[in-house]
């Protein structure tokens, strides 16, 4: 197998733990805003450890830009979106769960 | 390799429908949106591996739409006013 | 490798029917939008599936991106109290029957209708793809997606323009745009991320229209992109200048359409039959075309999106006027 073969191939089940973490982290934690740090998870390392995986596969750097393009875009989604609902959540009264 | 890619893409599919347990339960809107944003950043990564195993640029052109694209609705939802002006919004809404 | 596509298909499709499924039967309202962008995303990976990236960059672009916000928008204007539609026992026999007896007549008929259908499967057609391919020559682009658009069937997407229009029509006579988003101040954070999306927006839309000739793309999807950027526009403060929401707003939403009808009407006078673009000049028309067609498409998204007509434009520049819902 090629180096960049077995790099992709670790890269890529790197990744898969944070996607699980997740979405175990959206369906399992008590209240929102424990929530939006298992949404940032998949966000950030998640699909990071997939992109950068794929770039060891790709045929140009065209390529190579356009998935870091991606990468780079769906993680300041995340964090825009992230911050925005958090702060319109503790506007609106929400309060942090505490183990009470 | 193609295994691998299309094996994790199963695997994300996956996911995306156990997340969908949250967009069911709620409480709160903004858990709902929540995990539609959580999906769109899966299948971005899902279409990245599609894009992969069938050696496709136009797939990969595809994630990059959806990256712009998911964060747009996401942003509307958190921006929004409504006639009630979010009164109902911290509040758990029906069913 | 064929039973890991196998096994991703049929995971896609429960998903997609189950999703259509739970999201029609939702009493809450956001909860079934929310189902629908879901709905959405996982129809772009089926398209990608069947080998589509035209239809999955579309569906991407306006089905996942801008319907979803047409439907929150829409959602805003509801009232707390219409957003819940639980349901309501039968209370007839014909009430209690009707439903499980159209189900137990339809459902076993389309499947049996499926499963005849299922061994035609077995012989792959090509359909009309070599006949595409052998004019492909003649129709002065050289990507058969948008040569069947905007060539050989270009009395659809002209139609298609006209019914964009139509519906545009249908909303502003409704009622008056009111404002979309919050007034209050927008966050550094938000700011930060609009002057980094806004420009790749534009450029990407750009790109997408330009390679529209050779490679998936075109001018729906362009136009849907642009129309986002214009909502991630109002959604940071930003709003049209006033002098712009009067005659050059309607030139700009009707102009596709009517550009199309124009060279409709030059070629029918010309060659006597509307639409059959001289060979020589057919590259240039699609092109021009395909660019006033973003342009219009994107404005009428953002205009169905903003959900009802400018208020009165023609006051005195002091008054201040109730623009679209773009942050006046």
């Amino acid at each position: 197998m090629a180096i960049n073969d077995l790099i992709t191939g670790l890269l890529l089940l790197a990744s898969l733990p944070f996607f699980l973490a997740g979405t175990l982290g959206l369906l399992r934690f008590p209240d929102l805003f424990c929530r939006l740090h298992a949404l940032t998870k998949a966000d950030n390392l998640g699909l990071g450890l997939v992109v950068t995986g794929l770039m060891f596969q790709a045929d140009s750097w065209h390529q190579v830009a356009r998935l870091l393009l991606t990468w780079l875009l769906v993680l300041v989604a995340g964090a825009t979106v992230a911050h925005l609902i958090a702060r319109k959540a503790l506007e609106d009264g929400q309060r942090p769960w505490s183990r009470r | 390799m193609i295994e691998l890619y299309l094996g994790l893409a199963v695997i994300l599919l996956l996911t995306i429908g156990l997340g969908l347990g949250r967009v069911l339960r709620g409480p709160t809107a903004t858990d709902r949106m929540l995990a539609a944003q959580l999906f769109g950043t899966t299948a971005v990564a899902i279409l990245l591996l599609l894009g992969q195993a069938s050696a496709s640029h136009a797939i990969q052109n595809v994630a990059l739409i959806f990256a712009l694209l998911t964060a747009v609705s996401a942003l509307t939802f958190v921006r929004r006013t409504s006639i009630d002006n979010g009164a109902e919004e911290e509040q758990p809404d029906g069913d | 490798m064929t039973e890991l596509f196998l096994a991703f298909d049929l995971l896609l499709l429960i998903s997609l029917i189950g999703l259509a499924w739970l999201l029609l039967a939702s009493a809450d309202l956001f909860k079934a939008v929310v189902l629908f962008i879901a709905f959405g995303l996982l129809l772009a990976l089926a398209w990608t599936r069947l080998g589509a990236p035209d239809v999955a960059l579309a569906e991407a672009a306006i089905g996942a991106g801008i319907t979803g916000t047409l439907l929150l928008v829409g959602l805003g204007r509801l009232g707390s109290k219409e957003k819940c539609r639980p349901g309501r026992p039968p209370t007839t026999t014909m009430q209690r029957f009707s439903a499980p007896l159209l189900i137990g007549l339809i459902t076993p008929s389309i499947g049996m209708i499926l499963l005849l259908e299922l061994q035609q499967l077995q012989r792959a057609t090509p359909g009309q793809q070599e006949a595409v391919i052998s004019l492909l020559d003649s129709s002065g682009t050289e990507h058969p997606v948008t040569a069947v658009l905007l060539n050989f069937r270009a009395y659809d997407t002209l139609l298609e323009m006209g019914v964009l229009l139509l519906a545009l029509v249908a909303i502003w006579s409704l009622d008056q745009a009111r404002p979309l988003f919050r007034q209050d101040p927008v966050s550094p954070v938000l700011q930060g991320l609009t002057r980094l999306y806004l420009p790749i927006l534009i450029l990407v839309s750009g790109a997408l229209l330009w390679q529209g000739g050779q490679a998936p793309g075109g001018a729906f999807q362009a136009g849907a992109l642009l129309s986002a950027g214009i909502i991630l526009a109002a959604i940071s403060g930003r709003s049209l200048p006033l002098r712009g929401q009067g005659l050059p707003l309607r030139v700009l939403l009707a102009g596709g359409f009517l550009f199309f009808l124009l060279v409709a009407a030059g070629t029918l006078l010309r060659e006597g039959i509307p639409l059959q673009y001289p060979r020589e000049l057919a590259g240039t028309l699609i092109l021009i075309i395909e660019i006033i067609a973003t342009a219009s498409i994107a404005a009428l998204l953002a205009a169905a999106i903003a959900g009802g007509h400018p208020g009165e434009v023609l006051e005195s520049p002091d008054r201040p006027a109730s623009g679209p819902g773009r942050n006046p």
